[in-house]
């Protein structure tokens, strides 16, 4: 991590293993191309580490703008051609309140209040495919 | 009656990650209450965004405003750019130019609560919100 301008510049959010869950908290306030990169290292990360799950923790987060919306929204449709599900964990009341005003409303992203609920969320989605056919209604 | 102001280029993406960062603390100087916070920060990102991909950067100025009996936060970008040829069209949403969702002109309209827009092609776009408090 390096400072620029008073920023703090990181070069990559990191990606945490669980089982076969993938957990993102992102605590920095993103520029555009670290979204990207974050984008690009978890589509790698859940084909590497054959991961059912990927839980991104937003909580920290006091604004989600179009750009950051838009990367939310890849995340989960890229993992979900990779056989993941995608959960988003923790926005704040008044950013979901702006996202609706901006004009996104995140369609096919799911949420969760907390990690606690996000984890049962990924678990029960686990356990359908596990105990079913593969097959799974969205 | 401007009570403080801070200006700033938009000449690289960690500059967006700036001028939200001022608008933000700029807001809280301000005594915005934190969904009117989070609205003009969001508008801020967008339009900033705007004016580095669009107008291939620019300047943002951020200025606690009293303009009795309205009290809040003003926000200008300004570019030299291209301009905008059809502004009607670049307010819908969806309509997008630069690969986006097409969500900035008219989303950060709906966050602020007065928005105003001038842009001539071949010298640039200005564009003006502010956010008041109440």
């Amino acid at each position: 991590m390096t400072i620029e301008k008073g920023v703090e510049v990181m070069d990559r959010i990191p990606i945490l293993k669980m089982g076969s869950f993938l957990l993102v908290t992102i605590q920095v306030d993103m520029h555009d191309q670290l979204a990207l990169a974050l984008q690009d290292d978890l589509t790698e990360r859940i084909v590497r580490d054959r991961a059912t799950g990927v839980l991104i923790d937003i909580s920290a987060l006091d604004i989600v703008d179009s750009f950051i919306g838009r990367m939310l929204g890849n995340i989960a449709s890229i993992a979900r051609i990779l056989d993941a599900e995608t959960v988003v964990v923790g926005m704040q009341p008044s950013v979901a309140i702006t996202l609706v005003e901006l004009g996104l409303s995140l369609p096919g992203i799911r949420t969760a209040l907390n990690i606690d609920r996000g984890m049962e969320l990924l678990r029960a989605a686990n356990s359908g495919v596990a105990a079913g056919d593969g097959f799974e209604e969205s | 009656m401007v009570l403080k102001r801070v200006d700033l280029q938009i000449t690289a993406p960690e500059d967006v990650v700036v001028v939200r960062q001022t608008t933000r603390s700029l807001a809280v100087e301000a005594g915005l209450s934190l969904i009117d916070q989070t609205k003009i920060i969001t508008a801020a990102s967008e339009l900033a965004r705007n004016t580095l991909i669009h107008g291939g950067g620019g300047t943002a100025a951020v200025e606690i405003v009293r303009e009795s009996p309205k009290e809040g936060l003003r926000l200008t970008f300004e570019d030299k750019g291209p301009g905008i040829p059809d502004l009607e069209r670049a307010m819908q949403d969806g309509y997008s130019t630069g690969g986006g969702l097409g969500l900035g002109l008219g989303g950060s309209k709906r966050l602020s609560s007065e928005f105003r827009i001038q842009s001539k092609a071949g010298l640039g776009t200005r564009v003006v919100i502010a956010r008041w408090k109440g």
